[in-house]
């Protein structure tokens, strides 16, 4: 999908990317670095809007220096401010931007319908788009990405400004972008922790340079591992570490919350029990029963990717003392582009 | 990749509409029709921007200044035609290429209004990069919407012309006259529908906020012609009469009633009639390209930096 060769822009002060690497693959790709990481200005070049200083770049297996027209009549973009006028209604402006991207008239209104209800607007747009929410704003931004149906969409913190229930909402309709549309994504954003649940791939840059590109399966599913949290009864005052102990005694592998990303308050009643397979969820359950515990809750849970990419630092600085879930990411570079 | 399944709940399949209808989700359809590409949404862009300077696909509020200007503009033409059909005149009261300069206020206020809702509406609410991330470029956006500016102009201004040609035909004058009268005033009103677009552009895009822009037009367009007129009243008045020809070059509707004075058989509305001399004249037009070419190119350099 998207294919960069020792890619640089320099700007006559900053050097917004420096010999970045890449090679992504359809599918829902991450982009992760922090503001001012290069993203935007990696996604510009991507739609050969600006020339990149020195390197090559294909999108679609299109060079970006020859072909961004062409480019942009197959790719959707999605900017990260505002840019919706508000005195039009959805429907007028993403008809507009249809038109714009190519389609004729009476295609470009059947899509947009189609596209506005894929992303969960049915009669609010009709009315003037001053009026929605920031979440109904923001999936009218992402219909005029994908109202020309393109074979890939860049999405650019699309999340941003939205609460968390708007965040779940907008992470879903990314992550059907690509498995009900079957457009592939790249999304990118500053919060590692909102893109392991919906990217298949994660890259990550920081001063425009790659530092880590793998795929989210490779490092967050081996370590899948049961969140576990219970009462406290009379007869067990501490229901946490009676547990813990009950389930080490049975041979499951057990730590506390300390190492996750969770909040400090409900870190200490957590237990993390290393999913083996089917049988541990039933020896969870029968320990808790067994113990008479009330179970608050047993959730499948993967490592955030900030700790793995943590972990990974650690492990490569000091592999003797990293701990054992560790030591699989700091051999696991596959695919990865190191930075030189 | 292999892809993931999804969590049951964000693919329901049927949605309950009220009324007791069901609508079925059918699932996302791909496009595989025709991608007419940059030519085709340089034209679509075109239109939108055309029908919007008169309201067209906006707001009912939205149509009322335009299509009334658009009214006013016509009105004293029909007049004039009115009284020439009864009176039995022998010519129109007007020559057709000094309509438009009689008429400036009206024009004026027109692009005021519309010059900034063209431009500013992109800039404030920040829809440029949309466009500038599909097929069309710098130029296509520049080159739509000055057309579509000076197209409307043109209806605005053209329109009034062919009131008074037609009711000049009614009223059985000249018809070779008439027509080569019509022809003139319609190269003039190019000019005039050029010149003003291309300067309520780009005192438009200067500024992403409207109530400015539309401030900014007015004063570009009335301050200036203001000035020339009172300082070309001062120079007549001490006898200066060359300096009364060259005056009307600083300011844009002065420059438009140079080059039809000179050139298309009207006389000017300068203190006495002056008119510009044959060279004067030439100054004139090329002043006038050239602030039209110079309007053009600002704006290209304008969006030069309004991309991402």
């Amino acid at each position: 999908m998207i294919v960069t060769e020792s890619l640089s822009k320099r700007f006559p002060r900053v050097t917004a990317l420096d010999r970045l690497s890449l090679d992504i693959a359809p599918g829902v790709t991450g982009l992760v670095g922090a503001n001012g990481a290069g993203k935007s200005t990696l996604i510009k070049i991507l739609l050969g809007l600006a020339p990149a200083t020195e390197g090559t770049a294909h999108v679609l297996g299109l060079d970006v220096t020859k072909d961004g027209g062409t480019i942009r009549e197959r790719v959707g973009y999605m900017p990260e401010h505002d840019c919706l006028p508000p005195d039009v209604s959805a429907t007028e402006f993403v008809v507009h931007m249809a038109r714009m991207s190519g389609l004729p008239p009476a295609a470009a209104r059947e899509r947009t319908a189609d596209t506005l209800r894929h992303v969960g607007l049915y009669e609010e747009r009709y009315r003037p788009i001053g009026g929605y929410s920031t979440g109904m704003k923001q999936r009218v931004k992402l219909a005029q990405a994908l109202v020309h149906d393109p074979q890939l969409v860049f999405l650019d913190e699309p999340t941003n400004g939205l609460d968390p229930a708007g965040r779940d909402e907008m992470l879903g309709l990314i992550r059907r972008v690509h498995t009900d549309f079957g457009i592939s994504v790249l999304v990118t954003s500053h919060l590692l922790g909102e893109l392991e649940r919906t990217c298949d791939h994660v890259v990550v840059i920081d001063g425009g340079k790659l530092l880590r590109s793998s795929s989210t399966d490779e490092f967050t599913q081996v370590t899948a591992s049961l969140a576990v949290e219970v009462t406290d009864t009379e007869a067990h005052p501490d229901g946490t570490r009676a547990l813990r102990a009950a389930l080490t005694a049975a041979g499951a592998t057990v730590t506390t919350g300390a190492a996750g990303a969770e909040s400090l308050a409900s870190a200490g009643h957590l237990l993390y029990v290393e999913a083996a397979g089917e049988e541990t969820y039933d020896l969870v359950r029968d320990t808790v029963a067994g113990l008479g515990l009330g179970l608050i809750r047993m959730e499948q849970r993967r490592h955030r990717i900030a700790e793995v990419f943590r972990e990974a630092d650690e492990a490569a600085a000091t592999p003797a003392t990293a701990g054992a879930p560790s030591a699989p990411y700091a051999t696991q570079d596959g695919g990865a582009h190191d930075v030189a | 990749m292999s892809p993931e399944p999804t969590t049951p709940a964000s693919a329901a399949p049927v949605s309950a509409a009220p009324g007791g209808a069901y609508i079925h989700n059918i699932g996302y359809r791909h496009y595989d029709g025709p991608r007419l590409g940059r030519a085709y949404a340089r034209r679509s862009l075109f239109s939108q921007s055309l029908r919007g300077a008169y309201g067209l696909g906006r707001s009912a509020k939205s149509k009322v200044l335009p299509m009334l200007l658009f009214a006013v503009m016509c009105l004293p033409a029909a007049i004039m035609v009115a009284v020439a059909v009864f009176t039995k005149a022998s010519s129109l009261p007007v020559d057709y290429s000094r309509y438009a300069v009689y008429l400036q206020a009206v024009i004026g206020l027109y692009l005021a209004a519309q010059a900034p809702q063209s431009v500013s509406r992109d800039l404030r609410f920040k829809s440029i990069p949309l466009y500038f991330s599909r097929p069309i470029e710098r130029v296509d956006y520049v080159v739509s919407k000055f057309a579509a500016m000076a197209g409307a102009l043109f209806i605005l201004t053209a329109a009034p012309l062919l009131v008074l040609y037609i009711g000049a035909l009614l009223a059985k004058l000249d018809f070779g006259d008439q027509t080569k009268g019509l022809a003139q005033g319609l190269v003039s009103v190019v000019l005039l529908s050029l010149l003003f677009a291309g300067i309520g552009l780009v005192v438009s895009a200067v500024t992403p906020r409207r109530g400015f822009g539309v401030a900014a037009v007015i004063a570009v367009l009335t301050i200036p012609y203001a000035a020339v007129s009172a300082v070309q009243g001062i120079a007549f008045v001490q006898g200066n009469e060359a300096a009364v020809g060259w005056l009307g070059l600083f300011s844009p509707i002065t420059l438009i009633d140079g080059v039809q004075s000179a050139f298309l058989g009207g006389t000017s509305s300068f203190p006495n009639g002056l008119e510009p001399s044959t060279g004067a004249g030439f100054v004139y037009l090329f002043v006038t390209l050239a602030v039209i070419a110079g309007c053009y190119a600002l704006l290209m350099r304008r969006y030069r930096k309004a991309g991402l």
